[in-house]
């Protein structure tokens, strides 16, 4: 694709019990780009995702992906470039392999099957997890999880990533894993996250969001750093800037990449 | 709790048996499953004082265990958990058929000759049952019923319910731990925490629901489910049906151990 | 009340597969037809849920034991009567193939007895008609007892039937209904209770949900008329089995239940019964029939005509076959022990 926008306009959304989760957010991703969305709990991350993904409709407002208006007519083809990796890797994996998982995509598209293979293959090489292919989901430990999940969305070959915390209830070494996954790959990236030393090494550029409004949004290394920005959002700096536990000592000026 | 630690055992040990490579587990699906369908309906097709003419519908479930590699741990220990159920409703039979028979100059109850025969009969039943599943797995059966033309939605459907069996148990399992941990009752929930406690499953069920039903829309779901290419039965494997059911054929025709008996005992005279 | 292969015979078996296969297609092309595609994933978690809250037991009060949910309920008031019944039957497919629970060739008759009466007779006859258009408290519980007693009472009654119609064991059918009803009105009445809890809470808690499910089934669909033309078909066939068993063992037939409203069923199937008695001739393979109703001490001598059919067992040559065919069976089982062992080796 030559050049996929993603852009938010005024996005407007309230729950059924009246909640105002999404109230007026713009902003517009370019192609390639690394971007975090960050705030406090129930700031409406989630469901801004969910709006860009088209399981939710705004009330105002529109959602344009690669200059296409997202509605009903446009839905399904848009859906075919944007590949959305959920909080729980079990609410993704839901057949009993994880090979008819990562092929359920390419099947629905019609694919014929060399193909499919092809690219269920290729996708479970990029996440590092081929020789997990006919494994059962409840066979497969919470990084490997992670992984097959995001293989599942891959092999549909996707322009834009959204990520929905990855990082959660992985350990040390997993996470670790994934970011290096996440590291390599070329999309789009649009990840949601309360982990901000992942979001400071992977991010370019930050959106920070409270009580479903966007209050700031540029780059990372200049909203992460900034104690009052963050305090203000209901966050903290990154653990990895903040005084050392065991010395307390301030790191000086590091360099974040 | 152990009962639902007991099940997701279970579950997991026969998924995995299921996923063991041997002769058996090469054979198609489907061709394990009308053999042991025939099985089941050739054995139960004796009548109710069918003993030693039962016999031979050993050999079945040993060779598939044998040859499928199966140890007799799991399958057994399924089957002793069944086992009472069938003794029970058996043991009711010695009450009501006071007919007598005569064995080797003992008069016996012929109540007991079904007693007999029902625990055999529902012994062999279950272990070929549990072989099944042992040497195909759920993603064997489902192939076997799309192959026999079952609605490819229910199949998927069958196959959501088998993969999120687990992920319920386990938050059962989490929920009546912190039951218990305030709770110090043990013979079951109280009446109060019923709705509650199962209502609080159920929502989070819903909630899943939702989400999946999401997930599989993102990836281009919508009504029909696609499969890849499907594994041909092979000549092989339709051998190994035919070639069963003719010896439960020729098993049901003619009472084998009675006639082999008659040989030797023939040839002793 | 799962039924197990060892009770069943082949022709109850197929009929009952018959018959559940007959109504799953309806339900799946209902489904199908359902604008909201959401039912399948909706349909496979709800089966596992299920699955789940039988493995969890509810204290009954006053009694001091314990008891626990059976499900087909709660699936056809939270699902529908069509999605209700599929899910019924994966759950006791799975319960069948994994954990021994049920036969294979009784599972036709389990899904029928465990899902049929609830989902289509108890659910929409008796729940819905009480709950009417408006929830409450009290109506949630009148309507999830009745409809519970009253459906696991026909599934009871369902056992009852198919085990004496099978004739593997030597039940009489009154001793065996005295012995199932009783025992399933106990099971019904925690079932009714645990359904009430649960619908209640979800009442309480998320009403949305109710409001929805209530208003996407018109059930108007299957008229009162259907069901009862159902119900007559069911009847008819019934008595077109029974009346098989009527002319094979004149003297055997004593039900009360029957003897009034049956005869017309029983002159109308005259064909139905050529045909079953020729068909067995056929194939021979369908067992003799020994049916007996109410038993009498007086007639153990009637008993001394069965004697041919045990006798094969009981001869020395049977004993000795008998032997001979286990010693061979686990020589074979040996060898191919054996050669798989080797086979590793190499």
């Amino acid at each position: 694709m030559s050049h996929h926008i993603t852009e938010a306009k005024e996005l407007f959304y309230s729950y059924p019990d009246g909640h105002r989760a999404v109230n007026g957010i713009s902003f517009c991703i370019h192609h390639g780009e690394s971007v975090g969305i960050i705030g406090a709990n129930g700031a409406g991350k989630s469901t801004l995702l969910m709006l860009l993904n088209g399981i939710l409709t705004p009330f105002q407002g529109d959602v344009i992906i690669g200059e296409v208006k997202l509605n009903k007519s446009t839905l399904n083809m848009i859906r075919q470039r944007l590949g959305m990796v959920f909080q729980d890797p079990d609410d993704q994996l839901f057949m009993t392999t994880v090979y008819d998982d990562v092929a359920f995509g390419p099947r629905n598209l019609k694919i014929d099957e060399p193909q499919v293979e092809r690219r269920v293959l290729s996708a479970l090489e990029q996440v590092g997890i081929a020789h997990l292919k006919d494994r059962a989901p409840f066979h497969l430990s919470a990084g490997e999880k992670r992984a097959a999940a995001i293989a599942t969305v891959l092999s549909m070959s996707p322009d834009i990533l959204f990520l929905d915390e990855p990082t959660s209830s992985l350990d040390p070494k997993s996470r670790r894993r994934l970011m290096n996954i996440l590291k390599g790959f070329e999309h789009t990236k649009i990840i949601t996250s309360h982990d901000l030393d992942m979001v400071l090494e992977l991010c370019s550029r930050v959106i920070v969001l409270k009580n479903g409004q966007v209050i700031a949004d540029g780059p990372a290394k200049d909203i992460l750093t900034n104690k009052k920005m963050m305090e203000e959002a209901g966050l903290e700096v990154p653990l990895s800037l903040q005084k050392c536990p065991v010395c307390g000592k301030t790191k000086p000026d590091a360099d974040f990449r | 709790m152990s009962n639902i630690v007991n099940a997701i055992y279970n579950i997991r040990q026969f998924d995995e048996l299921a996923r063991q490579d041997s002769f058996i587990h090469r054979l198609h699906p489907l061709a394990k499953l009308l053999a042991t369908l025939v099985y089941t309906v050739v054995l139960v097709s004796y009548d109710k004082y069918a003993i030693i003419a039962l016999l031979p519908f050993l050999f079945f479930p040993v060779f598939v265990a044998a040859a499928g590699r199966i140890p007799a741990g799991p399958v057994l220990k399924r089957l002793l958990y069944v086992e009472p159920m069938i003794i029970c409703v058996g043991l009711l039979n010695p009450l009501f058929d006071r007919g007598i028979t005569i064995i080797l100059g003992h008069a016996v109850s012929s109540g007991w000759l079904i007693f007999i025969s029902i625990v055999i009969k529902g012994s062999l039943a279950v272990t070929s049952a549990l072989l099944l599943i042992a040497t195909t797995g759920m993603d064997g059966i489902a192939l076997s019923l799309r192959e026999l033309k079952v609605p490819k939605i229910f199949v998927l459907q069958l196959m959501l319910t088998y993969r999120y069996i687990s992920v319920l148990l386990e938050e059962a399992a989490r929920t009546l731990q912190a039951y218990s941990l305030r709770a110090f009752d043990t013979k079951g929930i109280k009446r109060v925490v019923w709705g509650p406690l199962l209502g609080q499953i159920l929502l989070r069920t819903l909630d899943r629901a939702q989400r999946i039903y999401e997930a599989m829309c993102l990836r281009g779901f919508m009504g029909e489910y696609h499969i890849g290419q499907e594994p041909r039965p092979k000549p092989g494997d339709i051998m190994y049906v035919m070639g069963w059911g003719t010896f439960f054929a020729a098993s049901r025709a003619v009472n084998l151990p009675l006639w082999l008996g008659n040989l030797l005992t023939g040839a002793l005279k | 009340m799962h039924m197990a292969d060892a009770l069943i015979s082949p022709v109850v078996g197929g009929a009952m597969w018959a018959a559940t296969a007959g109504v799953a297609a309806y339900s799946i092309k209902k489904v199908q037809s359902d604008i909201d595609q959401k039912k399948v994933p909706l349909m496979g978690v709800m089966g596992a849920f299920i699955f789940a809250a039988q493995m969890i037991n509810f204290s009954i009060p006053g009694t001091g034991s314990s008891g626990h949910l059976g499900g087909g309920l709660i699936l056809a008031i939270l699902l529908g009567p069509y999605a209700g019944f599929l899910t019924m039957a994966s759950i006791l497919t799975i319960q069948a193939l994994f954990f021994a629970d049920g036969g294979l060739l009784a599972l036709g008759a389990n899904i029928f007895n465990l899902g049929f009466f609830t989902c289509f007779l108890a659910y929409p006859l008796i729940y819905k008609k009480i709950i009417g258009r408006e929830f409450s408290a009290k109506r949630i519980m009148i309507a999830s007892m009745v409809s519970a007693i009253v459906g696991l009472q026909l599934g009871a009654f369902g056992v009852v039937l198919e085990t004496v119609l099978s004739g593997k064991t030597e039940l009489p059918f009154k001793a065996f209904v005295l012995l199932m009803q009783p025992i399933h009105l106990a099971i019904g009445i925690v079932e009714g209770l645990v359904t009430a809890a649960v619908v209640s809470f979800v009442w309480r808690a998320r009403p949305e949900i109710l409001k929805k499910v209530s208003l996407n089934q018109p059930f108007g669909n299957l008229s009162i008329k259907k069901v009862m033309i159902g119900l007559a078909v069911m009847a008819v066939f019934t008595g077109a089995v029974l009346s098989w068993f009527a002319s094979s063992h004149p003297d055997g037939l004593e039900w009360s239940m029957f003897k009034a409203s049956g005869r017309e069923e029983l002159e109308s199937s005259d064909r139905a019964h050529e045909k079953l008695v020729a068909l067995q001739e056929k194939t021979a393979f369908l067992p003799d029939y020994g049916f007996k109703a109410s038993r009498n001490e007086a007639q153990t001598e009637e008993q001394s005509e069965k004697w041919p059919a045990v006798s094969g067992g009981s001869t020395v040559s049977g004993l000795v076959g008998g032997s001979m065919t286990l010693l061979l069976t686990a020589f074979m089982g040996f060898v191919i022990n054996m050669k798989n062992k080797t086979g590793k080796k190499t």
